[in-house]
């Protein structure tokens, strides 16, 4: 058995891996992206990993067939205690990685800058700029073009590319909607930015990325992509909300809550969210924040 | 203000959960003191181990330490797949989201700075100076004193177990929410004076052991003649003198924000919380490093030694290890691709990133090729190897995954990025450590570890870790996030954090394997005696002296022509080299003043979590006082005769 020892280890790697891959199923969300800026990650990842097996496979390989025949016990194999230096081998081994990271670091550079989160999706439909809010503990989403806003739901156009400008009134939050793109981090007083595009209706989860205290694991939302029209319903039947956000009721929204149901608003005050950043950049006096500490 | 500052009898009542916890610190500590005290062991534990200034004993308590934090911050770990394993849809699980966020804190922070560190301090400490044929580190009153600072750390950390509350913010503790407007209370204080003291300890270690390889080496050991083993603590003492100062700093700015109200990292006031950020990871990476280095040089000595054969390509191994040191000061960024950095930035830290790979592999194609032409002996300390570099591997093309910044956007925070980790520190530094010990044990002890139950130790970890991890590494694909104290249902995640939760009892039923491991082979002591000094077929200078090693080392100083000197010597590759004539030697006086700065260290950080000034000032005293007592006492050392050596050393031998 002691022989067989990596051959076990990777036939029991490989049924983990089979059997939670089974019983994830149909869930694997990122091997289903449905968005523009994911399709293209995914892609990435697969090309990425597809580079690196060149040089994993070897490895396995080896490892496995150099421990099994030089072992102890085989009398057959060349011994040679002394052997420790070869010129031409140590190349190859600082070549091949070398070749492999340099192939890697290309598609590094060009896809850090293609898929820049700053950059907007460049197509003939005009951007949807929604703002974004992660509060203690939910996430606001005002459209300010729409003058409505939600809370922990959010609803989007297909085909369309929207430009997310996201900030806290909160410690630091990401936000995350994994089918759709990766990550961007919602920080107070700074307003950060994140382009996506959903290519097919349907609704797809959300949530936080970075921890931000007790009522973290509630920041979960559905992001509903609906096509074009009927988002122009939806944003029509926002509108006649009966809830208004201005400062009043957004000082309430935004006093710690937890496992927040979903709730659409009119938007009362078209500066909210640019009060909302630059409260934090007044001196801490003057400040009704508690981040005066 | 009164006199316990902001501490009451509020701070010792938390519910059913944490009383059970307090009372197992408590009881549990008790039990060993009624346990020395029933043995008699007082009088002997204070003169051999709490007062030796001996490396090799400082490196005995540093991994005893160890082990207990290995228990408490594996029960956390425990808790949290207990907690994710049943917390789905309605069911708020049976921890508290306060609750639940003290525990993964503590498991972090404890995994991190109370477990690996000192397995790697441990092991540096018991072998390092044989190995390198000296017979201490440069500064022996200095390693207890960062013994004892570390210890006051993890003690503080225990501390909060019992009185009052740990951090809720995540080991990492970005502000805001680890300021006073998100964390008021005591838990990230004890964060900031449990990180502070012990990494005033390391950083004193860091230091001295950068000394003990530059200085001390056996007489004719150049750099290029030193075991694999001391460049890779060499390199990895070299980022703790640089690294661990940023950690100092950091805290430092932090601890003027929630004590002075200042606003180096607030969320208003001109703050920059992006800076802690950046500072924390300017450290938090080397750290990986400065973990991973040690275990890396124990493979290259395990993998010769049990291949019977050379190390493969030395030097290509010394350019490497330097490397990957060099290139782990330039990768901090890539723990926040998502922070906004602009492609630019990303691009460059994801490249270099990268570029350490090339090195880390060349060291795994220079191990396989030490056994190529080798005659391999699958011992425990040989397994942990193999398991290493299966784990590695995956764990290791996991993290160039995410070097690519778009894809790490779609894996940040996931727990794909928990999976990747953990797979690097549980494979490429406890199974190190884990192959130190069955391989070094006999050396320090004198008898050698039960093979059977390590080869079960082995088998449940390493199982154990695929059933708790590859689930992981799924999780993140279906976009879970780490941290959740409960998540909804209809996620599909529910199924694959159950599986992760009987990995996580595999793994404990591993460490069971391992207590077992080391009663067995205590009982059985007198039949796994080491009566050779060299039980296998070792290359490097410890194994030439007796074992357990004699407290001054080597009685006549060894000298060195060749590398690998005592398999040259042993099987007439080298000519025996002449050795010296017996001289008396100096060895380092025990002292308990290293005990005496580590409490007061523990007091002075317990007073400052709980503002009680009066004690504060009281510790800060006592340790400039025991300093100054140190730094008059004139007669630290004991002259051992070269006569009483000569007799000594025919006595063992």
């Amino acid at each position: 058995m002691n022989r067989y020892l990596f051959l076990i280890i990777l036939g029991i790697m490989a049924s983990i891996a089979l059997f939670a891959l089974s019983l994830g199923g149909s869930h694997i969300v990122l091997f289903s992206p449905q968005g523009y800026i994911a399709k293209r990650e995914v892609a990435l990842m697969a090309l990425a990993l597809r580079l690196m097996l060149i040089i994993v496979i070897p490895v396995f390989a080896l490892t496995f067939a150099i421990a099994w025949h030089y072992r102890a016990g085989n009398a057959k194999a060349r011994y040679l205690p002394n052997w420790e230096h070869n010129r031409l081998e140590e190349a190859i081994w600082w070549a091949v990685p070398f070749l492999i990271i340099i192939a890697l670091a290309s598609i590094t550079w060009t896809s850090s800058h293609a898929l820049d989160s700053y950059k907007g999706i460049a197509t003939s439909t005009p951007a949807l700029e929604i703002d974004v809010v992660a509060l203690d503990w939910k996430w606001l989403f005002i459209y300010p073009a729409q003058r409505i806003a939600t809370v922990n739901t959010l609803t989007i156009p297909t085909g369309t590319p929207i430009a997310f400008k996201l900030t806290a009134d909160a410690p630091m939050n990401a936000l995350w909607i994994p089918q759709l793109s990766g990550q961007e981090m919602a920080m107070p007083g700074m307003v950060t930015e994140l382009h996506i595009e959903a290519d097919a209706p349907g609704a797809y989860h959300g949530l936080s990325g970075n921890y931000s205290g007790a009522g973290f694991a509630g920041m979960q939302f559905t992001a509903h992509a609906v096509s074009k029209s009927a988002f122009g319903a939806w944003v029509a039947e926002t509108r006649m909300s009966t809830s208004t956000l201005d400062r009043v009721t957004y000082a309430s929204l935004a006093a710690p809550s937890e496992n927040v149901a979903p709730e659409r608003y009119v938007l009362g005050d078209p500066g909210l969210y640019t009060w909302i950043v630059m409260k934090y950049m007044t001196p801490p006096a003057a400040s009704s924040t508690p981040a005066s500490g | 203000m009164t006199m316990l500052g902001r501490l009451t009898f509020a701070a010792l009542e938390q519910g059913p959960i944490v009383f059970a916890a307090q009372m197992l610190v408590l009881f549990g500590a008790l039990g060993v003191a009624a346990l020395i005290t029933y043995l008699k062991r007082w009088k002997w534990l204070w003169n051999e181990y709490l007062t030796s200034l001996d490396a090799k004993k400082i490196g005995i308590m540093y991994l005893v330490v160890a082990a207990v934090m290995l228990v408490r911050g594996g029960i956390d770990a425990l808790m949290m797949r207990a907690q994710q394993a049943v917390a789905v849809g309605n069911n708020a699980g049976y921890l508290p989201p306060e609750h639940f966020a003290q525990v993964f804190t503590g498991h972090g922070v404890i995994m991190i700075f109370f477990v690996a560190m000192p397995l790697m301090f441990g092991i540096m400490n018991v072998i390092l100076p044989v190995m390198l044929g000296t017979r201490d580190v440069a500064y022996p009153f200095l390693n207890s004193v960062s013994f004892y600072l570390f210890t006051a750390g993890a003690a503080l950390v225990m501390a909060s177990l019992v009185i009052g509350q740990f951090a809720t913010t995540g080991w990492t503790a970005y502000p805001p929410l680890s300021e006073l407007a998100y964390s008021p209370g005591v838990g990230v204080d004890y964060y900031i004076w449990a990180l502070q003291i012990s990494g005033i300890g390391t950083l004193l270690a860091g230091i001295n052991f950068i000394v003990t390889i530059l200085k001390k080496r056996a007489p004719g050991m150049s750099l290029m003649k030193m075991p694999m083993y001391a460049w890779t603590v060499l390199g990895s003492m070299m980022l703790v003198v640089t690294a661990f100062p940023v950690l100092t700093a950091t805290l430092g700015l932090l601890t003027l924000d929630r004590y002075l109200g200042m606003h180096f990292f607030t969320a208003g006031g001109g703050g920059n919380m992006m800076m802690y950020v950046n500072l924390f990871w300017a450290w938090g990476h080397p750290e990986v490093y400065i973990l991973v280095l040690p275990a890396f040089g124990v493979f290259s000595e395990v993998v010769a030694t049990f291949s019977g054969k050379r190390l493969f390509g030395y030097t290509s191994m010394v350019i490497a290890t330097m490397a990957i040191t060099i290139l782990s000061w330039l990768v901090w960024l890539h723990h926040f691709f998502t922070m906004g950095a602009g492609a630019d930035v990303n691009a460059f830290f994801g490249i270099m990133t990268m570029i350490i790979a090339i090195p880390t592999g060349v060291k795994i194609f220079n191990w396989l090729f030490t056994m190529y032409r080798g005659r391999v002996r699958f011992t425990t300390p040989m397994r942990w190897f193999l398991g290493f570099v299966a784990l590695f591997t995956i764990g290791g093309m996991a993290g160039v995954l995410m070097a690519v910044p778009p894809a790490d956007f779609e894996l940040h925070e996931s727990l794909f990025l928990v999976a990747h980790f953990h797979t690097m520190i549980v494979s490429g530094v406890l199974f190190g450590d884990f192959a130190a010990l069955a391989y070094w044990f006999p050396k320090v002890f004198g008898f050698t570890l039960s093979e059977k139950w390590g080869i079960r130790a082995f088998w449940a970890w390493t199982v154990g870790f695929m059933l708790a991890f590859i689930p992981l590494y799924v999780l993140g694909f279906m976009g879970a996030t780490r941290r959740l104290d409960h998540y909804p249902a209809g996620l599909g995640w529910n199924p694959l954090f159950i599986v992760a939760g009987v990995g996580a009892l595999v793994i404990a039923s591993g460490v069971v394997c391992q207590a077992i491991q080391l009663y067995v082979s205590i009982r059985d002591r007198r039949k796994n005696r080491d009566l050779t000094g060299d039980p296998w077929d070792g290359r490097t200078l410890e194994w030439s002296t007796p074992s357990p090693v004699p407290f001054y080392n080597f009685a006549r100083t060894p000298i060195v022509a060749i590398r690998d000197p005592f398999w040259a010597v042993k099987y007439g590759l080298a000519p025996q080299t002449p050795e010296n004539d017996y001289l008396s030697i100096e060895l380092p006086r025990g002292s308990g003043l290293g005990l005496v700065i580590g409490g007061a260290a523990f007091a002075f950080a317990f007073a400052m979590v709980w503002h009680i000034w009066w004690l504060v000032m009281l510790g800060a005293l006592v340790m400039l006082g025991a300093l100054f007592v140190r730094f008059l006492d004139e007669d630290t050392e004991s002259i051992i005769s070269a006569d009483t050596l000569r007799r000594f050393d025919t006595a063992t031998v």
